[in-house]
């Protein structure tokens, strides 16, 4: 893999981590926003490699994991009630609604199916005009052109059977969410490099001004993640708060033209439930009324519920780093990756299944080598 | 469905041969009157020509002295065929492989069919076409079999069940049990080719370079093995469903002994590599149908790997990693670039991630 071999170069990564090391005077808590971020630090054990006064936090930046349950049960509804096909990403299949996941309306016999691109459930509308497909628009601004894109080929074919069940959500009001809460310890950010790359930087000075916070767009390769903490901590450690662009071959200050323009043509920003956080204004995106046809939410007269009492579950307060998954009543116990209770257990890079699967060694995660 | 039901040449009852590529399974050909017999004898006794098979009795009578294991298991793929091979090899090669994972030499296998209706019979034959091949080839033979047939929706196309003796080894003494400290952790080849090729097709995914499945048999290169280092060679695992990440966890937790490898020495394709990153996938969890891991003696590593590299089947071999002295039960990865994470028994199936 060209472009991404030298962003894992062992030499490369061990001169960063030396640096952090000479840097890192103070205590520092960052939070990585970007579920993928989260996933690249632990998939590459990167955790054990910074200094003691880097704390990191992993954010909300998993869609999977604040995807309201309400949402979830609208979904698992339009299968086994209304009987429609309903394609999802992969890792939404295991998340739990209040009676069924959708693997679980699946063993139920019904049709859910797990796809790689929305063009995908497009193409399956079209060949089964006899079939509802309900696409599970479920992502930040990364995969929201992408579901956008499928509803505006569904409206150019005239297809009367295909929709969205839209559960997106937007990165920089739940920075802004996080941050204004009196109990945050967040210092600084590595925000989410390929939600940039559609976005652009504009977004973020705001919170740099507002909040005086370091926030640093940073990519997912482990020279990528260090360099990116390396920069935050130089700033704090100067005392400075500034808007840096770590995944500059990525990410351009306009972000995305294009796929902005049809973010906006398709969809409306709205209030939005996360999973766990409660409401935050203007972060999320909704069908516009001109493509009300196309918004599932429309087409079955599907109503809102309220989101259910969390049952204990502190999944909220993880997700804003204010709680350790450790410090949860239910963890190990009632909620482990097989039985889920929130869903930060259920994906991978989610903050409580990457404690449980540490927690489930005996011997400390900590390498004898140069750093350890 | 009127083409399967249009009666076919058979109504003659006249000949037996084969009915021509438009043909596909009916459920007559699961009454076990003369349909059945003549896709038995179109199918399977034109391929398998054990003498036992040949007796068309209930049963094959078999004398061998000594241990055997005996092992089987059943076979649900989706597609049928995909690049690499079909349900046919993997039928044949996963019960061989069972069997050399005891550090047995598989002799003779049974074949179980159950075939769905509308199966065209010229996928049938290419399935077993490739079984026999790959039969013939690891010299094996299929001495027993059955066939029925299930209605339309009832069935994948085509389920096979295969059960194998095999004769043991006799320096074989392969046990979870007998995983101890310093240990070396070898693998046989490449990971992950398997599964990728399965998903490119499932997916519809045309890749520059064309993964293919790596299913082949693994006994011979069991056989090299246990030739060269015997007793030594404590545990044997063909890391299948779950890929090598759960085979180590597993082995980890069984043996009650933690485990060290190196990612740096996972041997993978780069295509398959690229597959894996571009899917979502982690290559450990992916699955193989022709590597598997082999857990010898330290001091026997090096004895170990020039005999597989040697056999058939396990060329590419590699030493990944060390079993710990500590008691953990964990799998811990050195990363490529320093950093240390568990290997652990995923949960359930790999589900391709959304960020």
């Amino acid at each position: 893999m060209k472009f991404l071999s030298e962003f894992r170069d062992p030499a490369l990564v061990e001169r960063l981590v030396d640096e952090l090391h000479r840097t890192v005077r103070g205590q520092w808590t960052l939070m990585e926003v970007c579920g993928g971020q989260t996933h690249s630090l632990v998939k590459n054990g990167l955790m054990d490699l910074l200094p003691p006064g880097v704390r990191m936090v992993h954010g909300p930046g998993c869609p999977v994991c604040v995807t309201p349950v309400p949402l979830i049960d609208l979904a698992v509804r339009l299968v086994l009630q209304h009987g429609a096909t309903v394609f999802s990403f992969g890792d939404m299949l295991r998340v739990p609604g209040t009676s069924h996941s959708l693997a679980q309306a699946k063993a139920a016999g019904g049709d859910v199916r797990v796809v790689y691109s929305p063009l995908e459930a497009v193409a399956f509308a079209k060949a089964h005009p006899e079939r509802q497909v309900v696409f599970f628009a479920v992502g930040f601004e990364t995969t929201a052109p992408a579901n956008a894109l499928a509803l505006v080929h569904a409206h150019r074919e005239g297809l009367r059977n295909f929709s969205l069940l839209a559960s997106q959500v937007l990165v920089p009001p739940a920075m802004a969410a996080v941050l204004a809460d009196p109990a945050s310890t967040i210092q600084g950010f590595l925000a989410a490099g390929h939600v940039c790359t559609i976005m652009g930087l504009d977004e973020y000075e705001s919170i740099v001004a507002r909040f005086r916070v370091p926030v640093v767009v940073t990519g997912f390769e482990p020279v990528d993640l260090l360099h990116g903490i390396l920069m935050a901590v130089t700033q704090l450690e100067r005392g400075e708060a500034r808007l840096e662009n770590q995944y500059a071959r990525v990410v351009r200050p306009e972000g995305n033209p294009d796929a902005r323009r049809v973010l906006r043509d398709v969809f409306r920003v709205a209030d939005r439930e996360w999973r766990g956080i409660g409401t935050i204004p203007a972060s999320g995106l909704e069908v516009r009324e001109e493509f009300a046809d196309f918004d599932a939410k429309v087409r079955f007269g599907l109503e809102d519920a309220p989101e259910p009492s969390s049952g204990g579950c502190i999944a909220g307060r993880v997700l804003r780093g204010q709680a350790r998954p450790t410090e949860c009543p239910h963890f190990g116990q009632a909620c482990t990756p097989l039985t889920p209770v929130g869903a930060p257990m259920v994906s991978s890079e989610g903050a409580c299944a990457a404690y449980w699967h540490v927690a489930q060694a005996p011997v400390p995660l900590v390498r004898g080598g140069r750093h350890g | 469905m009127a083409e399967t039901l249009r009666p076919a040449p058979s109504m003659t009852l006249a000949c037996p041969a084969p009915t021509g590529d438009g043909g596909h399974v009916i459920m007559g050909h699961g009454s076990g009157g003369l349909l059945s017999q003549q896709l038995l004898d179109r199918a399977v006794f034109s391929r398998f020509r054990a003498a036992e098979l040949s007796q068309r009795h209930d049963g094959a009578v078999l004398a061998f002295d000594g241990p055997v294991a005996f092992s089987t298991d059943g076979y649900v793929i989706a597609p049928i065929e995909f690049p690499g091979g079909t349900i046919g090899e993997l039928a044949v090669h996963g019960t061989i492989n069972d069997l050399a994972m005891c550090g047995a030499m598989a002799e003779v296998l049974s074949l179980g069919l159950i075939l769905e209706e509308g199966l065209p019979l010229s996928t049938l034959d290419r399935v077993l076409a490739a079984a026999a091949g790959v039969g013939d080839a690891a010299g094996v033979h299929v001495v027993t079999g059955a066939t029925k047939v299930v209605e339309r929706g009832k069935g994948d196309g085509i389920y096979i069940t295969t059960a194998g003796i095999g004769r043991v080894h006799r320096r074989a003494a392969i046990a979870a049990t007998r995983i101890a400290t310093g240990d070396a952790i070898l693998l046989s080849g490449p990971i992950a080719a398997h599964g990728i090729a399965i998903m490119s097709v499932r997916e519809g995914l045309a890749f520059e370079t064309p993964t293919v499945s790596d299913t082949r048999a693994l006994h011979r290169a069991v056989g090299a093995l246990l030739d060269a280092c015997g007793e030594a060679v404590h545990c044997l695992r063909d890391a299948t469903r779950g890929g090598v990440g759960a085979v180590l966890a597993e082995l980890a937790q069984q043996g009650g002994r933690g485990m060290r490898i190196r990612q740096t020495a996972l041997p993978i394709a780069e295509e398959v590599d690229g597959a894996c990153e571009l899917l979502g996938l982690d290559p450990l969890y992916v699955a193989n149908e022709g590597v598997f891991v082999a857990i010898v003696d330290g001091a026997h590593a090096d004895a170990a790997l020039a005999a597989l590299r040697a056999a058939p089947g396990s060329e590419g071999a590699v030493r990944i990693g060390t079993v710990a002295d500590d008691g953990s039960g964990q799998v811990l990865l050195e990363s490529a670039i320093g950093g240390a994470r568990i290997v652990h028994l995923p949960p359930g199936e790999q589900l391709p991630r959304i960020c």
